[in-house]
């Protein structure tokens, strides 16, 4: 055990875990944030994706030693502080992407990384970034069209 | 309107025990004060079971189905807001508990089953003591493409508009004016002739004094307000922002985590358990072996995932433990051969043996599909509280109601004390209509005070489904001179449902159509349209092959076969031309077209295949799709492109094999899923023929797999007679 001491969605938390303890874990049951997804444990599939310092990683294959002093983003802190949904958030819903919505947090926090480094992605820009993230109700076109849109927004 | 009349309609609904009735409505007399207690709040007027009506005028759909992302609270809701003329701004939906007046198995039962006692998906999955539970008690289903077509079509809308007509009925007293005078729209009743306008609220208490109607007055197309619009679904919003509860989320007091592990060979029993690195492990608080299963239950999920890796477990030898993937597919042919022309029998038109022996010549194929997993996203879990003789049970459910009354069965709790909490689905695709992982949450959870929230790894999701049954098929087919069928014989293993996947749509004068059955231990489960996956796969590969040994093109070959059904050939007709079908395609290229009926809806998909990389890519699907009517178009284009994405997975990857007894793959890794960068590009087009109306959840996914072997065909010459696609090129030369 150890305490590690980061930041959530802007907020200043403390845990006192076993620091290899993936953060997938400590956010979903630690923190109560449960809107990061478990869904492979080996990086395959992508639900699991937050981003430390800005950077998309996949929470379940990180550990909470790498958190120490870091910023993390969960998707409930991608909208901004007065719950103005984020343009890709927005486009979600315009685009009724979601099915049943287990991976869209994922595929949220990919997409929001990616128009942030890249106001304008290609098509193959799309699919380098978003390649990681798993749908299996398939809802691939859908998370396309939604990725323009906010781009153009 | 076709079928689709209000007299038919009527008839069926209520000649079949009564719409109201039927598994849901009030019955006069006992179920409503029943259902008013669990249902209603304080102030609020129960008008019939599927609708609530509060005193602010706001009005609340109860669904009884499962949100596993079919969008299935919004389009049932739209379907009894429509008859209702309800405001829909201020219409909502709860889902319906686990509760017997919310069984939708009647509907089922008397629409599409007939004289089936229990829906054949469901069948297979249960075991005696749930069936016979089943058969006195109704189940409450989301599979099957059932819900528009049935709950929608027999329930939901005939709700809604007899709740119209009981308030008409109260305010027509009420103001004592005929109710001819009255017309209702967004939640009012206003009497033009008077000016009077009164919400529907003010009527509710009169209202339920009513006998609900018999033979309430259905809307006709032209009157839609709400069915056939594309209304944004209610359920997406929450899934974009981290709020949507699925089972995995749920969080109680005091709540310890679980891990598990089965047997790799399915079936073994636990022989022994060595503990002694995990139990001593950080946070574990108890290792269990519960005979088919071993557990660990400790602070936290990772905790207890890690030391149940570290479990020595001793399985007991079930006599399969040397099967391989060939053994199993060797006892389907030895099945086949032993069958040979005396399969049991599926259909059995004119004298096929007399016709092929007549015939120019015959023309055989074998073909075959490997067992597949259901790989849903959100992995199996079920959390469970077990105390004072009480059971609750939260997770995501295809069958709440069945698992109630199971949980009561396995734990002999009265049905009463059993309360399951259906939440979201991360994705169900059938895995999530067995009731395995609930009863053995509750197994762990009855040795605790607290709540257990048991959580599959993806390892254990993998190995520990359902399947997809491994299948074989053969085809013998005479031919006349110009290359034409004269007779069909076809001869395949592992019949399950629906039992009409196995029909052709082709009109051929001789058809024998049967089968062998092989038991084995690699458990059958529903997979996202069952059977029809795998024949949709063999019949519109084969009948590509005969239109390939006639000299024809696989568009033109089907049109001759389907001149006497309108219906297929306008939506055959469609995708070909969305396709642009005989175009030149480049170098690499090929075009491929296949044709399914599958639960009610008719499907026509034309894939555009590149096959100059390593792995067949594919570059476009359109597909013309023909529900009947589609009550929430963009939901039911969103259906078809799910099914489509998830049957070229399968097609092209799919491939859960046999070595020692035991599954072999175990995560994403070697079971891949098609990702962003090999998603087709898919154009769906909506046919509302007016023929009853169809599913949306599972008819896109069966022409997927043959209109991409037919394209493979096209571009390569080489005929795939087996999946995964993606492999096709392994066995060249």
């Amino acid at each position: 055990m150890a305490e590690t001491r980061f930041t959530v969605n802007g907020e200043a938390r403390m845990v006192d875990m076993d620091p290899d303890t993936p953060l997938l874990w400590v956010l979903r049951e630690q923190l109560k944030l449960t809107g990061t997804k478990f869904g492979c444990g080996i990086s395959q599939c992508g639900a699991c994706t937050i981003h430390v310092d800005g950077v998309p990683v996949r929470s379940c294959s990180t550990p909470l030693a790498a958190a120490a002093g870091a910023a993390l983003t969960t998707i409930e802190g991608v909208a901004a502080e007065d719950g103005t949904r984020h343009a890709v958030q927005e486009a979600w819903i315009e685009h009724q992407v979601p099915q049943c919505g287990y991976c869209q947090s994922g595929q949220i926090m990919s997409a929001v990384a990616l128009l942030r480094d890249n106001p304008n992605p290609t098509d193959a820009d799309i699919d380098a970034a978003m390649s990681g993230n798993i749908c299996r109700c398939g809802a691939y076109g859908r998370i396309r069209d939604a990725i323009k849109t906010a781009a153009r927004a | 309107m076709g079928k689709w009349t209000r007299r038919g309609f009527i008839a069926a609904g209520l000649v079949g025990g009564g719409v109201l009735a039927v598994g849901v409505g009030i019955r006069e007399g006992h179920r409503a004060p029943k259902l008013a207690g669990m249902m209603t709040e304080d102030g609020e007027t129960l008008v019939n079971v599927w609708v609530k009506l509060a005193p602010d005028n706001t009005i609340t759909a109860i669904v009884p189905h499962s949100e596993m992302g079919q969008g299935v609270f919004t389009s049932m809701t739209q379907m009894l807001a429509d008859e209702m003329d309800a405001d829909w701004q201020t219409v909502t939906f709860e889902q319906a508990p686990a509760h017997e007046a919310y069984a939708n198995y009647p509907l089922g039962r008397e629409f599409l089953m007939g004289d089936t006692k229990v829906p054949g998906f469901v069948q297979d999955s249960l075991n005696g003591g749930f069936l016979r539970i089943a058969q006195s008690m109704g189940l409450q289903i989301t599979g099957g493409s059932t819900a528009v077509r049935f709950t929608g079509m027999g329930g939901m809308r005939i709700a809604g508009a007899a709740a119209r007509e009981m308030i008409v009925k109260a305010a027509a007293k009420s103001w004592d004016v005929p109710s001819s005078e009255l017309r209702t729209a967004n939640s009012y009743v206003h009497h033009d002739a008077s000016g009077r306008s009164e919400p529907y609220a003010s009527f509710a208490e009169q209202a339920a004094k009513y006998a609900p109607p018999t033979q309430p007055k259905l809307k006709t197309p032209d009157d839609y307000k709400l069915m056939g619009k594309s209304l944004p679904r209610f359920d997406i919003p929450a899934k974009t922002d981290g709020t949507a509860e699925f089972g995995i989320d749920v969080d109680l007091p005091d709540m310890k985590y679980a891990a598990v592990m089965g047997p790799p060979v399915l079936g073994a029993e636990v022989v022994s358990v060595d503990d002694t690195y995990a139990r001593d492990m950080p946070g574990v608080i108890k290792v269990m072996n519960k005979g088919s299963f071993v557990a660990v239950v400790a602070d936290g999920y990772w905790q207890a995932e890690n030391a149940v890796r570290q479990l020595d477990v001793a399985w007991s030898e079930t006599g399969t433990e040397t099967l391989n993937q060939s053994d199993i597919f060797a006892m389907l042919k030895t099945a086949m051969d032993d069958a040979g022309d005396k399969g049991k029998k599926d259909v059995a038109i004119g004298n096929v043996r007399k016709a092929s022996e007549d015939a120019a010549r015959v023309y055989e194929a074998e073909y075959s599909v490997p067992f597949l997993a259901h790989a849903a996203m959100e992995p199996i879990n079920a959390t469970a509280w077990v105390r004072d003789g009480k059971v609750d049970l939260w997770s995501g459910l295809q069958n709440p109601l069945a698992v109630r009354d199971e949980i009561a069965g396995a734990t002999g709790a009265k049905k009463a004390d059993v309360t399951v909490h259906n939440v979201f689905l991360g994705g169900g695709f059938g895995r999530r209509s067995n009731p395995d992982y609930p009863l053995m949450a509750v197994e762990i959870a009855k040795e605790f005070e607290h709540p257990i929230k048991m959580i599959w790894s993806r390892e254990q999701d993998t190995q520990q489904d359902w399947y997809r049954p491994a299948s074989v098929s053969r085809f013998r087919a005479g031919l006349d001179e110009n290359g034409m069928p004269v007779s069909w014989d076809n001869l395949f293993t592992q019949k399950h449902d629906p039992p009409e996947a196995s029909h052709i749509p082709y009109k051929i004068d001789n058809q024998l159509i049967h089968y062998a059955h092989v038991d084995h231990h690699v458990r059958f489960g529903p997979w996202r349209s069952v059977d029809h996956t795998q024949h949709g796969f063999f019949i519109e590969s084969f009948i590509d092959e005969l239109a390939d040994q006639a000299g024809m093109d696989g568009y033109a070959y089907r049109r001759k076969l389907l001149e006497h059904s309108p219906r297929y050939l306008t939506v055959l007709d469609a995708a070909a031309k969305a396709a642009n079908w005989g175009r030149a395609v480049p170098e690499g290229r090929g075009l491929g077209i296949a044709l399914v009926d599958s639960f009610g809806t008719v499907v026509a998909q034309v894939v555009e295949v590149d096959v100059t990389g390593p792995e067949p890519k594919v570059v476009h699907v359109w597909c013309t799709a023909d529900p009947g009517y589609a009550m929430n178009p963009d939901g039911f284009i969103a259906q078809i492109e799910s099914g489509i994405i998830y049957g070229l997975t399968a097609a092209l990857y799919g491939n859960i094999t046999i070595e020692a007894g035991a599954v072999a793959q175990s995560n994403f890794h070697d079971y891949p899923m098609l990702r962003m960068n090999e998603a087709p590009g898919i154009s769906v087009e909506i046919i509302n023929s007016g023929a009853k109306v169809g599913g949306g959840g599972e008819p896109g996914t069966p022409p997927i797999a043959p209109a991409l072997a037919n394209a493979v065909f096209a571009a390569t010459g080489v005929r795939v007679r087996s999946q995964p696609i993606a492999n096709f090129k392994e066995g060249l030369t």
